[in-house]
């Protein structure tokens, strides 16, 4: 073996669902709401009257991926 | 002593600040050339012109609500692109959370950068290659719902099976490396697959769009994705490795104390 010192080899330990399943509830609620405004909104459905949120992310929505007008 | 989930979430909400950043300089480098290009082509009116209400106007300040062109290719770019950055630095922090552990012997640091990487191929690439994005100029006002839905429901079942071949991996990993892995890919890609053939076909780029403004723009589009996530995975990698190290090394300093 080429360890020369006993380092442990500590077992990683796996966070119980039931400690995340919060923070994940509030992760995915953010990230839909982020990808939502970012990436549709004032384009295909709009929660807000106009375009200018659509103008102001609107090169992001390009390069990003996401499909705009 | 072990790695919080609050340590998974701020290291990955700080990396996708750090890819955000990164991506913001891809983009604006390659990919508002492009963008300048197409958009000059839509207002010479050598191609199709919009029709819908919800079709922005890409103009200028003088149509576009104020908004001008320097808004949107420098601040505008910067908001769209540094919010997702963080949301999905944020998701793949969660996501690493979930899998460390989980994945066999992997440590947590590679954890987080294999977690990026197929967070990279499950958003970007498999989207990408069936939708490919488009400039301004491309695309028409009037199908903008049916391919927004399209784009959507094609990410949603790419996230979907990516999270169930991990976890096929994850229960055959009894089975050797090969076979889990072998196993998880084979889902993915049928999965995947059946997708790209059940979803329409989007063929809406005008005969007389210039190909190399396309083919540039689509480059630097999946450019602007993969420094996104090569920025998210390099620095929760870097951050949760340095993190685990400290509790290997705590862990350590216990165990000599408690021996002494």
């Amino acid at each position: 073996m080429s360890q020369t010192v006993a380092t442990p080899e500590v077992q990683v330990p796996s966070i119980p669902v039931r400690e995340l399943a919060p923070w994940a509830l509030l992760l995915a609620l953010l990230a839909v709401i982020v990808t939502y405004f970012v990436g549709a909104e004032q384009g295909a459905t709009s929660v807000f009257a106009g375009t200018n949120i659509h103008e102001w992310v609107h090169d992001g929505r390009h390069l990003l991926g996401f499909p705009c007008h | 002593m072990t790695l919080s989930p609050r340590t998974f979430l701020v290291h990955g909400l700080v990396a996708g600040l750090v890819g955000g950043i990164l991506a913001f300089a891809v983009a604006h480098t390659w990919g508002e050339p492009p963008v300048e290009q197409a958009i000059s082509v839509e207002e010479h009116g050598t191609v199709h012109s919009h029709g819908g209400e919800s079709v922005a106007t890409h103009g200028g300040g003088d149509e576009g609500g104020g908004i001008t062109r320097g808004q949107q290719s420098g601040p505008g770019l910067a908001t769209g692109i540094l919010l997702l950055g963080v949301a999905l630095g944020g998701v793949a922090g969660l996501g690493s959370a979930f899998a460390v552990g989980r994945l066999g012997r992997l440590t947590p640091g590679a954890t987080a950068a294999l977690v990026s990487g197929l967070a990279f191929i499950a958003l970007g690439l498999v989207p990408f290659l069936k939708y490919p994005p488009n400039p301004p100029a491309v695309g028409s006002g009037d199908t903008i719902g049916e391919r927004t839905a399209d784009y959507f429901t094609l990410v949603a079942v790419s996230v979907v099976a990516m999270i169930l071949a991990a976890v096929i991996a994850s229960a055959l990993r009894r089975r050797g490396v090969a076979a889990s892995l072998g196993a998880a890919a084979v889902f993915y890609a049928v999965v995947i697959g059946v997708a790209y053939a059940v979803l329409p076909a989007v063929d809406e780029v005008p005969d007389t769009f210039p190909a190399d403004t396309l083919y540039d723009f689509r480059i630097a589009s999946l450019l602007t994705q993969g420094a996104l996530w090569l920025g998210i995975g390099a620095t929760l990698a870097f951050l949760v490795g340095r993190a685990w190290t400290k509790v290997v090394a705590e862990t350590a300093r216990k165990d000599l104390a408690a021996s002494l």
